[in-house]
């Protein structure tokens, strides 16, 4: 399936990148060429197959088993967790007004 | 005792550490005079935090000197591809996003390594977000592959391998998606293993795609994995993946042997692009196992061709959800002068993120998109379940499988970083491991006519280590392969 440069500015809105035009053209191309690759997996009976979502020590059907407990534990300190943070007043962090 | 320290590989250097006959202090230094001379032209490492390092090497000599030492690795220099969060420590995942950011707690692998008094001393350099296969796509610029400078380590752990390899540090960590540790480990020599999906914990490790994400060891030698392995496995409350299996001495299995042991051989990993050098050390590898009693059996994994498709959806959808989090806001780079916050988010994310990274999270998108879902996600997801079945199908009738770990030896820097799905192509081997959950390990088999280092990749059952390590072990034993080392300056 070929993705042209409307379909790029869909996905790259979706995944919240905002491209250049250059890159636009470019994701176009090269998504074409590895969503054809890609396609190979159509030619696979899948029509007796439970999907896999991962593979690990316990069955993906006990996977609730594998949840903790709900209860609160320590964290890191406020001023740790807001350290690293572009822009912040040592309460929360800080981000351009989102409400007039 | 050999005049330089630093070239002792790991197994070997924790004897003569319990002996005393070497100082982790005298190590570590032995290991950053090589740093200093060598890593300038090979950029293996992003940063070094020699001043701790020196100390926590002084505490390991006092605790030596008491008969208080804490593990084998007691002293030992290790470096961390620079996707594990420590405490204090820049930890950028070699993007543009993440520079400068210092995180404020240890991954459980860091703290763990801690406990058993390793030192570490610097972190090393990655493919974006262990994205890649070459170690071109870090945001610092590449790894050159000591072998042979012109040519990439491999990747997304190009860092860790390359410094292994050249005798910077007997041992690093990597983490392995989809051969990320395996596939550098086999272009430069080095031994690399990724263990069973849950027996590592991935806490504090940065996400690239939850569901095959693991980590392991890199070291010259076999033993030196082992002791890794040992240190860094087990349950962790923190990640619910981690399994609650008693984690063994992994040392102990080393001298079983191959007498008996039944080792499958898949044509599907031996059929076209297989580079004929390659081709005969793999084959040269399985004739001495079989001279030392192993079993060859021939088996099928008739899905595996369809592995790299499957990964590249799999992979990808679950990435484009880990990295939503990069976003301006918490942590990293923003992007300056945006006047709301989608476009906070969309600009930050633009300049932070690097191509690869883009297209990934690009190509994870579009296949959980609306109206794409079936016929991308879910689909793969049902073909992973064949690749799976393949294999458990294959360990009915034997102990292990044998395969090349990648194609080729190692290529040229710059010539695969215009096709991406070239790239993708050099995993083949590699990824359908990841894709069932289990263990496999690259041991070094040969070098070809160009001095160039060649793979063998041994797959496990699941859990099953103990017999990857007894095999490559008996390997080794026989061979010289470990013991050469490329000629630096």
């Amino acid at each position: 399936m070929a993705i042209d440069v409307k379909t790029v500015r869909h996905v790259a809105h979706l995944a919240r990148l905002e491209l250049s035009p250059a890159e636009e053209e470019q994701f176009a191309a090269q998504l074409t060429s590895v969503l054809g690759y890609i396609e190979q997996l159509s030619s696979v009976d899948v029509s007796q197959v439970e999907p896999l979502s991962f593979a690990g020590d316990v069955e993906p059907h006990q996977a609730h088993a594998l949840l903790r407990e709900d209860k609160p534990v320590q964290s890191l300190p406020r001023e740790d967790a807001l350290a690293a943070a572009p822009q912040q007043d040592g309460q929360s962090f800080l981000v351009p007004r989102i409400i007039e | 005792m050999t005049a330089d320290p630093s070239l002792l590989p790991l197994g070997e250097l924790t004897e003569a550490l319990a002996t005393r006959a070497v100082s982790a202090v005298e190590v570590l230094e032995a290991c950053l005079t090589r740093i200093r001379a060598h890593d300038p032209a090979v950029h293996a490492f992003l940063r070094l935090t020699e001043e701790r390092a020196r100390k926590t090497a002084q505490e390991s000599d006092a605790r030596r000197a008491q008969g208080q030492a804490r593990s084998p690795l007691d002293g030992v220099p290790l470096a961390l591809k620079d996707i594990f969060c420590e405490r204090g420590v820049e930890t950028s995942c070699a993007s543009k996003i993440l520079m400068g950011y210092v995180p404020p707690y240890d991954a459980t692998v860091v703290e763990r390594l801690h406990a058993a008094g390793a030192v570490l001393v610097g972190k090393l350099n990655m493919d974006e977000f262990a994205m890649g296969s070459s170690t071109e796509n870090s945001a610092f610029g590449p790894t050159r592959n000591p072998w042979d400078l012109s040519r990439t380590p491999g990747g997304s752990s190009g860092g860790s391998a390359a410094a292994v390899s050249a005798r910077f540090v007997p041992g690093a960590l990597g983490t392995d998606t989809g051969g990320s540790i395996r596939q550098p480990a086999a272009l430069t020599g080095c031994v690399g293993l990724k263990p069973t999906y849950g027996r590592v914990s991935r806490y504090g490790v940065v996400a690239f795609a939850s569901s095959l994400d693991q980590v392991g060891p890199f070291a010259q030698d076999v033993k030196g994995c082992a002791h890794l392995l040992s240190a860094i496995a087990g349950r962790d409350e923190r990640d619910q993946t981690s399994s609650a299996r008693a984690v063994p001495d992994y040392a102990k299995a080393l001298g079983r042997g191959v007498s008996g042991l039944r080792i499958g051989i898949p044509p599907e990993f031996f059929g076209e692009g297989l580079e004929a050098e390659v081709e005969a050390s793999v084959r040269a590898c399985i004739a001495e196992l079989q001279k030392q009693g192993a079993q060859i059996v021939p088996v099928s994994l008739p899905h595996a061709p369809f592995a790299i498709a499957t990964y590249y959806v799999v992979a990808t959808a679950e990435a484009s959800s880990n990295l939503a989090r990069f976003d301006g806001v918490r942590f990293g780079l923003r992007a300056q002068g945006a006047g709301s916050l989608g476009e906070l988010y969309g600009r930050s994310r633009d300049q932070g993120f690097g191509a690869e990274v883009k297209r990934r999270i690009m190509l994870g998108t579009y296949a959980l998109s609306s109206g794409y879902y079936d016929a991308y996600y879910l689909r793969a997801q049902k073909v992973r379940a064949l690749i799976q079945r393949d294999f458990a199908r294959a360990f009915a009738e034997v102990d292990c499988i044998l395969t090349p770990t990648t194609p080729t030896t190692a290529f040229k820097l710059g010539e695969k970083s215009d096709n991406p799905l070239a790239m993708y192509l050099d995993d083949v081997y590699t990824v359908p491991v990841n894709l069932a959950g289990l263990p496999a390990m690259s041991l070094p088999c040969g070098l070809s006519k160009e001095g160039l280092p060649i793979g063998v990749q041994l797959i496990g059952k699941s859990f099953d280590e103990e017999t990857l390590f007894a095999a490559a072990f008996a390997y080794e034993r026989a061979t010289t392969h470990h013991t050469r080392a490329p000629a630096l300056g």
